[in-house]
């Protein structure tokens, strides 16, 4: 049993597991042996009173050590707060999602001549059609809105900060790719805003300098938005579902290695700072996740259509411009500050920087301290952050005149204020003293 | 700048200058006359509506024998009939046997219904009741709301609800055109009625399940929300 491997999990000291007799210390290999790798005795990191089974499989494949020690034993900071459930969220949606996806696309026909009747045929005739896709269009919703909670938690508690900075970027890779997927996934339907949306986007794609148009030409693949371009979205959909569950999988892993943030931003110091993952998170999230689901229940059953446009039910039609297009709400933010913007190369650049700059929030915050709520600088800074993503938001779902213009050239100026001074805030700044253990910072 | 290109970009502006809807079919002209639709009461409007069968039934009678000369609704197939409360002896009647077949079109495509129609073109019907600004309230409106019977320009007809206040389609409905099996009397204002019920069966047609289970899933989920929150807080008890 003994091996550098589960020395610093377990200590040596257990005894062999039951029926596990080769595993006793006299063999046990030392050094590159330990693993059992070429001809060394398989050895299980279960505790002993796992089954005899469960020590058979875990000696060959060590999964059920893994899941017990990254989501059982897992040591996690005990005044974690609700916004750390959103995770959670975005997990089991992205589930969801990939689960009702399948099934859409069994029944999908990526063609200009297929793809509109298909989704009808699915929501009429599919038996429970209507309430897979259903599903798959307020999990979109649900997804953007559950993962801009939790960027804006990592942004408020400084969770991007050394040593999670890849933790942060993988996140933000994830983001873009939801983006992405959100929104070939909304062309594939055909109908007018999918149609137009899409001619709007490889527009804008075309807009972004030296390599727009080979970008847009390639997403389009021919003279105009059509056979090519419905069959490349739809590969493209269904592939970034997946791709993002195995970026998903590197986020956990990178969460793993230096453990989770916390509302007091400072590292778990001993045991008494932390509580097993189980039962005590799985009981928060389970908690959180009812809330949630229950959120996602009432706009599948009782408000299907209030956040998608009814004019997607008209087939696409490369003749008829309609008279209004507008992005799904959480596009909306970054569609208003392209509107902001006068010139449209210079509002496609605005508005893919406004992301872009997030990226950067590691290299760009030199501060050491880690949560908003000790630093009285940056807190009121990313509440105005914060404030100006939802006045962006309303923005771009208004006309681009009067008021709403004024109000989306203010918050897109506070977003981008944000980051010029970002740099400078920690020079200024007098940090509140830090507590020195997680009680005493959220008492029970 | 090729065509695409001059699209794309009409759209962008577009984009930008947001207007009222213009509903396809009806006489695109600058918006102002348009008068709003009264509301009606509805039994499938709020959160736990459902249909009133018998409404729908004629419903699908007028649409069948008035609508259906000029309007398509390409997504529905007879089996889909058997939602307005159709016995499968009565599907396989009116299906010709076939129930999986669509509901026959009146033109074979865009073109042909354009020269059939003064160039106008008559919006297929499956899901006008979401599409159509004010749903089954203005599909009631424009029915029943012409100034007059008489064109007051070749193939445009007086009516204050629709965006201009000019439709190409003539008056519809007239006393007596379907004779009800149910022995409803058939007058406009009643075929208007069932019609937009019907149209709106077809915009939603899983509204009625989709309530149903709601309520079912909704009750389950507060059983398991008050589970896991005592749940958590009988875990929790002891972090001090």
């Amino acid at each position: 049993m003994a091996g550098p491997r589960h020395d610093d999990v377990s200590g040596s000291d257990r005894p062999p597991p039951p029926g596990a007799n080769e595993q006793s210390a006299a063999e046990a290999p030392v050094g590159p042996l330990s693993y059992g790798r070429f001809g060394g005795p398989p050895t299980s990191d279960l505790p002993p009173g796992a089954p005899p089974l469960a020590h058979w499989i875990d000696a060959r494949l060590p999964v059920l050590s893994y899941l017990r020690r990254e989501y059982v034993e897992y040591p996690t900071p005990r005044n974690l707060n609700h916004l750390w459930n959103f995770g959670a969220f975005i997990t089991v949606t992205l589930v969801l999602m990939i689960l009702t996806g399948l099934f859409l696309a069994l029944n999908y026909e990526p063609s200009v001549a297929g793809a509109f009747a298909s989704v009808e045929a699915i929501d009429r005739q599919l038996p429970s059609g209507w309430l897979l896709r259903s599903i798959h269009m307020a999990g979109a919703t649900l997804f953007f809105a559950a993962l801009y909670v939790h960027i804006f938690r990592s942004l408020y508690y400084g969770s991007y900060k050394r040593p999670r900075e890849l933790l942060w970027l993988t996140g933000m890779l994830l983001m873009f790719m939801v983006m992405a997927t959100a929104f070939f996934g909304y062309v594939l339907p055909w109908g007018q805003m999918s149609f137009w949306g899409a001619s709007v986007i490889v527009s804008a794609v075309s807009a972004v300098p030296l390599l727009g148009h080979a970008l847009a030409a390639l997403l389009q693949g021919g003279a105009i938005l059509g056979d090519v371009a419905i069959h490349r979205f739809f590969v493209l959909h269904f592939l970034l579902g997946f791709a993002i569950a195995g970026v998903v999988g590197l986020h956990v892993l990178a969460l793993h290695v230096t453990g989770s943030n916390n509302p007091a931003g400072i590292e778990a110091r001993g045991p008494g700072d932390t509580l097993p993952f189980h039962p005590y998170y799985t009981s928060k999230d389970g908690l959180g996740l009812v809330v949630f689901l229950l959120i996602y229940a009432a706009l599948v059953f009782f408000a299907p259509g209030w956040l998608t446009e009814a004019d997607n039910y008209l087939p696409a039609d490369p003749a008829v411009t309609p008279a209004e297009i507008r992005p799904e709400w959480y596009f909306s933010p970054f569609f208003a500050i392209l509107r902001a913007v006068p010139s449209r190369s210079g509002g496609v650049l605005l508005a893919g920087l406004s992301v872009l700059l997030l990226c950067l929030m590691p290299w760009l915050d030199r501060s050491p301290v880690r949560s908003a709520r000790y630093r009285p600088v940056y807190r009121p800074m990313v509440i105005v952050l914060a404030m100006a993503f939802l006045t962006l938001l309303a923005a771009g779902l208004h006309p681009p005149n009067g008021i709403w213009l004024l109000l989306s050239r203010i918050a897109a100026g506070c977003w981008f204020g944000f980051f010029v001074l970002l740099p400078f805030v920690h020079r200024i700044e007098t940090p509140r003293t830090l507590p020195g253990q997680l009680a005493v910072a959220d008492p029970a | 700048m090729t065509l695409p290109d001059r699209r794309r970009k009409r759209a962008w502006r577009r984009g930008l200058v947001l207007l009222p809807i213009v509903a396809a079919g009806l006489a695109p002209a600058a918006a102002g006359a348009q008068e709003a639709p009264p509301a009606n009461h509805w039994s499938f409007s709020g959160p736990l509506g459902r249909f009133d069968r018998p409404s729908l039934q004629r419903g699908y009678a007028v649409y069948a024998h008035v609508c259906s000369a000029c309007h398509s609704m390409r997504a529905l197939r007879y089996g889909d009939l058997r939602g307005l409360g159709l016995t499968e002896e009565q599907v396989r009647l009116l299906a010709e046997g076939k129930p999986d077949a669509p509901l026959p079109a009146p033109f074979p495509d865009a073109d042909a219904a354009r020269a059939a129609n003064n160039g106008a073109l008559p919006p297929d019907l499956s899901r006008i009741a979401a599409t159509l600004p004010g749903g089954a309230d203005a599909i009631v409106a424009i029915l029943t709301g012409y100034r007059s019977s008489r064109p007051v320009a070749p193939g445009q007809y007086d009516n204050p609800f629709v965006p201009g206040g000019r439709i190409a389609m003539p008056p519809p409905l007239h006393a007596g055109q379907v004779s009800f099996t149910d022995g409803t009397k058939a007058d406009p204002d009643r075929m208007a009625r069932d019609v937009a019920s019907f149209l709106a069966w077809s915009a939603s047609p899983h509204l009625e399940q989709r309530h149903r289970l709601g309520v079912r899933v909704l009750f389950y989920g507060i059983v398991l929300l008050v589970l896991t929150f005592m749940l958590k807080r009988k875990v929790w008890r002891d972090v001090r």
